[in-house]
């Protein structure tokens, strides 16, 4: 791997994408097996840095140390001590001066992960840096498209819902650029972000359109607190000119993929039917996302070869 | 840096005078009596007169920042009036205005008599800048006539905009009573919202809450519009943007009522540059584009802008280390700042040094009502010695301030001051 750590996927090597996704497929493999672990990390020590709160990304990694044998520790901010004013880099470098391999970190703050790489020595892991990005959440999802299409480049993606408030949607749109899709962004204007098109994708408001284009749909989750504040006026007219409804898919033969990053809003940027339906691929999603963040911690801790590949 | 008492005598000799007020360079020797100009130009060397050789070097007015925050009363952790001197004598400054969003703020006729009296034992020329409203609230206005009394020489609530455009009118209105500047922060805090950049690639590649040109420009546009309206001086502070500059550019046409100032910072630096989170370049207004960078280098050719100004805000260690969202926003400059000014404007812009010189000498003494020709025999020796060409690396042992938060650790700035003399002290920066 090019870089000791995973901050985020701009800039980051095709073929080291492409290590992970091939990688987690051999844990994919794994997770089926009756017994579901490997010694590849007996002995490195892992710690869960989460700042903010998290389910299942957090469930996701530590169920991937744990199949890998790794020793874990989980640190949440609400029962840190940063509650008792401690600063950021006196938590880092406690944590550090206890002797660990590496550091998974969850953090309201766009660019805390790179910060935490001038503190400490450990490699660190974004595990979502507040609107930057969430790496291993792209991975997981381009893993997720592998899967089902035998390939990411050359696929086109669409993108739905809130984009400036997404780190999965900046992930998603570096990672899949670099290895070769096509991205449309979908949502309301005032959820797109400025100088979008720099990112190198399309912006598309009409929602049909993007569906009759695209292989796959991510739809991102609308969070309850911007409805009915400055950036949409209710949830109806969000339903009504982006959700994903049974109704809406059916108007288009072609059928397409659908994904979810969660936690989703049912009934709101996707209806439970779809959600349910075959179309979707949700669930995928989160077995990959114990199998690619296998992959990532097993590459990037220098797991030993054979012992993942047994 | 090594400060000393001036000798009875002080010759500056062999260097060249820069005269920013009669616009030239002559070699020159000036003699200091009393810590008084003597003579300048040809001098005859008393016997037991101090020598300081200025070979290569350049002798002109004291530099004078109208813009900086020195944190007394209240973050005395951060600067004092003491520690900012040290600053300002490190950078060639011998007399600053200190802003007054101090804790409590400038914003009495008692507040403004307690920093002039602080100021007193300072070694460098300290004036504050009264609040515009009370508590900088943008609710009443301050007892302005008494502050000037006591000393205040413009009135700002720096840091925070007025937002109300008819408070503003009214400042603008009172002021013009006193005909001394106002000083607005121009930001438009409903665009502005939580934004910690620049609106723009680099934003949106960085998922960084941001906030676009006209967050500023649109406030510059109503202020000088006020101006216009109510006859008053406004003088716009750290102009960040391209649109901001062609405002007061056309506004100035028209009206001699209207001074402007930019920064260091916002010549020097993009906003590319904050690809590295470095929160010591989260400041307010932001760091724009290379475009916007271009549009104020040539506004401080043309003469849209009257001063450099450093804005030099000192910050914590603590405060500066922790997340970009939660740093505070500023950056100090005075000591790097004639470095990275003539950097970009001399060296790299070929711009004349002695119009740059003029936006750090008799500009802002002008729009303060400093006196200003400090070559005349008797005035007080308020003098500024520096290298033209050295080029040199900004280290943190360069730094005064009792703060550290600076981007120019690590860059390369051409011309360096070596002197600093005001108030009978020499200050040696060899």
């Amino acid at each position: 791997m090019k870089h000791k750590h995973l901050l985020g996927m701009k800039n980051y090597p095709a073929e080291d994408i492409q290590t992970i996704i091939d990688t987690a497929f051999s844990f994919r493999e794994v997770l089926e097996r009756p017994i579901k672990k490997v010694p590849s990390l007996q002995g490195k020590t892992i710690v869960n840095l989460f700042f903010e709160n998290s389910t299942r990304t957090r469930i996701s990694f530590e169920l991937a140390q744990k199949r890998l044998s790794a020793d874990t520790v989980n640190f949440s901010a609400s029962s840190s001590s940063l509650q008792k004013g401690e600063t950021f880099k006196d938590t880092a470098q406690n944590i550090e001066a206890m002797k660990i391999d590496a550091v998974v970190m969850r953090h309201p703050t766009p660019g805390a992960p790179l910060h935490l790489t001038q503190h400490i020595n450990a490699i660190v892991i974004n595990a979502g840096d507040g609107t930057h990005e969430h790496p291993t959440q792209a991975i997981l999802d381009m893993t997720s498209l592998h899967e089902r299409f035998g390939r990411v480049d050359g696929l086109k993606i669409g993108i739905i819902g809130d984009i400036s408030h997404s780190r999965v949607a900046l992930s998603n749109i570096f990672g899949l650029k670099t290895m070769g899709a096509e991205v449309t962004l979908c949502g309301p204007a005032t959820l797109i972000p400025p100088y979008a098109e720099d990112l190198g994708v399309e912006v598309n408001y009409n929602v049909d359109e993007v569906i009759e284009w695209a292989d796959a749909i991510n739809v991102l989750r609308i969070q309850r607190e911007r409805m009915g504040g400055g950036f949409l006026p209710s949830v109806r007219e969000y339903r009504n000119l982006f959700g994903i409804t049974t109704e809406r898919l059916a108007l288009h033969k072609k059928e397409i993929v659908i994904m979810h990053p969660g936690p989703m809003n049912r009934g709101v940027e996707i209806d439970s039917s779809v959600a349910d339906s075959d179309q979707a691929i949700i669930l995928d999603q989160v077995l990959n996302g114990v199998a690619s963040r296998m992959a990532i911690l097993y590459l990037l801790l220098g797991g030993k070869q054979e012992e993942g590949n047994n | 840096m090594n400060i000393s008492i001036l000798s009875k005598h002080v010759v500056l000799k062999g260097g060249t005078v820069l005269d920013p007020i009669a616009v030239t360079e002559e070699k020159g020797d000036i003699l200091i009596e009393d810590s008084k100009i003597k003579n300048v130009g040809k001098v005859t060397v008393p016997k037991s007169a101090q020598v300081v050789d200025c070979k290569g070097l350049i002798i002109t007015h004291g530099f004078c920042d109208l813009h900086v925050h020195f944190r007394e009363p209240g973050r005395e952790d951060k600067e004092t009036l003491e520690s900012g001197s040290m600053a300002a004598l490190a950078g060639g400054f011998t007399r600053v205005c200190v802003m007054p969003n101090t804790e409590p703020p400038l914003d009495s006729p008692e507040s403004i008599r307690y920093t002039v009296d602080r100021a007193e034992e300072c070694p460098i020329h300290i004036h504050p800048i009264g609040a515009i409203t009370k508590g900088q609230e943008g609710k009443e206005l301050t007892e302005m006539g008494a502050m000037l009394t006591e000393g205040a020489v413009a009135f700002s609530d720096d840091g925070l905009p007025v937002t109300d455009s008819g408070m503003m009118r009214n400042a603008l209105e009172y002021a013009t009573m006193f005909d001394i500047p106002v000083i607005n922060h121009a930001e438009d805090l409903c665009l502005k919202q939580n934004g910690v950049m620049h609106e723009g690639k680099i934003s949106t590649h960085l998922g960084l809450p941001a906030s676009p040109d006209i967050t500023e420009s649109n406030m510059v546009h109503r202020d000088l519009e006020l101006t216009e309206l109510t006859g008053a001086r406004l003088h716009v502070p750290h102009v960040s943007s391209a649109k901001s500059a062609d405002h007061i550019r056309k506004m100035k046409k028209n009206s001699d009522r209207v001074t402007a100032e930019v920064t260091p910072h916002h010549l020097f630096f993009t906003d590319e540059d904050l690809v590295s989170f470095d929160t010591n370049l989260k400041v307010a207004p932001p760091i724009r584009t290379k475009s916007d960078r271009k549009a104020l280098i040539k506004a401080v050719k043309n003469g849209t802008f009257d001063c450099i100004a450093t804005d030099h805000a000192p910050h914590t260690i603590e405060e500066k280390e922790g997340t970009f969202d939660l740093s505070p926003f500023g950056m100090i400059g005075l000591e790097s700042c004639f470095g990275a000014v003539n950097h970009v404007m001399v060296k790299k812009s070929k711009m004349d040094r002695v119009k740059l010189i003029r936006m750090l000498t008799v500009n802002p003494r002008r729009i303060m009502g400093f006196d200003q020709d400090l070559f005349s025999k008797g005035a007080e020796a308020e003098l500024t010695i520096f290298n033209p060409e050295e080029s040199w690396i900004f280290r943190k042992n360069d730094i005064q301030s009792r703060s550290s938060n600076s981007p120019y650790v690590g860059q390369s700035l051409t011309g360096r001051v070596k002197y600093t003399i005001v108030k009978g002290h020499i200050t040696d920066l060899f």
